[in-house]
């Protein structure tokens, strides 16, 4: 329900006093009356009003010296300005002076009622402003997570509202989905904005490595060691810390964590100092961290430690809406980087780039058009400037010979070792098969 | 039950079968009774030479005064040009959840406007005034509904495009006095 506009009225005559009292009240208004301004400064002290309607000739402080005085409290304040002595002089003055109106006494019911409700369009459009400032505010930092579909935009609600608690987050979605974007979303419209986002890609180090990474170490602690070294947990004190790739960590590692995020404490390695850190702790996976738990590859405890918000980040194939706006992203982005003039796309392209199925999602999406400029006519992006016919990133295998042992694989247990039909089906020769069985060294299950 | 009774009191000239029709339409829209009667008032007191008007916050606390005991709600009905101090003219007012109220029918003929005269427009008119003034006497205030009587309007055309009757809001927060 709209919020009532509140009115205050200012006059010395108390017929006028009551006739719009009467009046407003009618229209559902919330009305107070002052009969000087020196009684409505007073309750403007303890009360605020939408509109302020006040009569110019008064005895002792006149409206407009009280117009100044409302103003100097309260810049934005709508005050509407009456008399039965029109003047131009004295319009243009209270007009100068930050009036929002001037209405000549005694004024027409319908011009009344238009100014009250241009005032109250005022109100409406300066709290919408108001909002849409703070939603500007809240939501900063998340240019770089492109798209319009009801899938992103699920996710930047989910950053929106998770964003000023201190939850841990778990942030699942495939490879190239654009995780750590997420992550730093959240820690960029959260009250820990002011201070780092630490990122630690856990796939990428030994377990040594990584315990030296989040703990820190102290001078020869371990060969190599040659100073103190503060560790990421540290690092991230009052800010947040983005653990990619959770899942990869070892279980002592997986032990030491759960230890960390429950105390909020730990020791550099090599050293004995507790040190005390307050951070947010914000993790990603590709992995499917439930099904982890149940075949007792990730602690459960930690699971529900880190658990606490899950945002699943979709893949691209699932937000398809959002291609042309992505690729409109990329081509500005690298044309500029390049200094090229901006490119366009040829439509056959883009309905191409919109069938095609992006394994490796937006990353991919991303180095496909990063690709196109660099080899394209620096004009349109075409259909053969994009290399849709191969995938370039394939989940699961690195190389060509992995995808074809794996599939081979498959076809082989499909057809029951059958080397007929798992020839035919992959529509090659038995002897190529066997060939292919013999290089690969697969063995029928017993 | 409700025990709210409503006395219609005309001052001045008002044609033959009016003040009938209008009391049987007020009956109509509130299910409460209806009491008409003619009053004497000398209207030049309420006069104002500088307008040419007759003030009709004076009025109004004159109908309070006059309110019959038992008539909860009365009505001052006036064939003269109201005005109240900030507005140029008013075809009534009333005191909102009050006990009295006054409208006029000065300014609802076409004759007014240069028009050629439409009793049928003008009686019309009058009764969708009088019931939204004994609106706001039974605690409505102005509605957006286009088509309900507590419809503000502030020229003859606007009180045209409403109905006489009230919308279901209005309706359901008609505020009666009940035992």
């Amino acid at each position: 329900m709209a919020k009532k506009i509140s009115i205050l009225i200012v006059d010395d005559e108390a017929s006028v006093r009551d006739s719009l009292y009467n009046w407003f009240i009618e229209d559902g208004y919330l009305v107070k009356c002052a009969q000087d301004a020196k009684e409505a400064l007073t309750i403007l002290e303890s009360e605020s009003f939408d509109i302020i309607l006040a009569d110019i000739k008064m005895p002792g402080m006149d409206g407009l010296e009280m117009l100044k005085r409302i103003k100097a409290l309260k810049q934005d304040a709508i005050v509407i300005m009456m008399t039965a002595f029109a003047t131009v002089d004295t319009a243009v003055q209270a007009l100068k002076d930050g009036a929002f109106d001037y209405i000549t006494k005694p004024f027409d019911p319908d011009d009344l009622s238009h100014l009250i409700r241009n005032a109250g369009k005022q109100i409406m459009l300066a709290e919408e402003n108001e909002v849409l400032k703070n939603k500007v505010v809240l939501l900063e930092n998340v240019e770089d997570i492109i798209g319009q579909s009801e899938a992103i935009r699920s996710v930047l609600q989910q950053v929106e509202s998770v964003a000023q608690s201190n939850a841990s987050v778990i942030i699942t979605g495939e490879s190239g989905t654009g995780k750590e974007l997420v992550a730093r979303a959240i820690h960029s419209n959260s009250p820990r904005k002011f201070f780092p986002m630490v990122s630690v890609h856990c796939g990428a180090l030994s377990e040594s490595l990584l315990e030296s990474e989040l703990f820190g170490h102290e001078k020869g602690a371990f060969t190599g060691a040659v100073y103190n070294r503060k560790g990421r947990f540290e690092m991230a004190d009052n800010g947040t810390i983005f653990l990619d790739e959770i899942a990869t960590i070892s279980t002592k590692m997986q032990v030491e964590l759960l230890r960390v995020l429950e105390t909020k404490k730990f020791v550099r390695v090599g050293g004995h100092k507790e040190i005390s850190s307050d951070f947010r702790v914000i993790c990603a996976t590709n992995r499917d961290l439930k099904t982890m738990v149940e075949e007792g590859l990730f602690r459960e405890d930690l699971y529900y430690r880190l658990n606490v918000v899950n945002i699943d980040v979709p893949p691209l194939r699932e937000r398809l809406e959002d291609i042309p706006l992505l690729v409109d992203y990329f081509i500005r982005k690298y044309c500029t980087s390049m200094n090229r003039p901006l490119m366009s796309v040829e439509p056959a392209a883009l309905k191409k780039l919109e069938e095609f199925p992006f394994p490796g999602n937006i990353r991919e999406l991303e180095n496909m058009i990063e690709r196109a400029i660099v080899v394209g006519n620096g004009k349109k992006i075409t259909v053969k400037d994009l290399p849709l016919g191969k995938t370039i990133a394939s989940p699961g295998f690195e190389s060509l010979s992995d995808l074809e042992k794996n599939h081979i694989t498959q076809i082989l247990a499909k057809y029951n070792w059958n080397i007929s039909s798992s020839a035919k089906a992959l529509q090659v020769d038995r002897v190529t098969l066997y060939n292919k069985i013999k290089k690969y060294d697969l063995k029928q299950p017993k | 039950m409700k025990t709210e009774a409503i006395t219609l009191i005309s001052f001045g000239y008002f044609e033959k079968g009016l003040l009938s029709q209008i009391e049987k339409d007020v009956s109509a829209e509130f299910s409460v009774a209806v009491y008409t009667r003619n009053g004497h008032l000398d209207l030049t007191e309420f006069y104002d030479p500088g307008r040419n008007q007759y003030d009709a916050n004076r009025l109004l606390k004159k109908i309070g005064e006059l309110s019959t005991t038992g008539a909860s709600k009365t009505l001052g009905l006036f064939n003269v040009d109201l005005f109240i101090p900030i507005l140029t003219y008013i075809y009534g007012q009333a005191f909102l959840n009050g006990c009295c109220g006054i409208a006029s029918v000065f300014r609802l003929k076409n004759e007014r406007y240069g028009l050629k005269r439409n009793d049928k427009v003008f009686v019309d008119r009058f009764r969708k005034e009088v019931i939204h003034e004994l609106g706001h006497m039974f605690g409505l205030i102005h509605c957006t509904n286009p088509v309900c009587v507590m419809r503000s309007s502030t020229y003859v055309e606007d009180i045209d495009q409403k109905s006489h009757h009230f919308c279901p809001n209005c309706r359901a927060g008609l505020q009666y006095g009940t035992e």
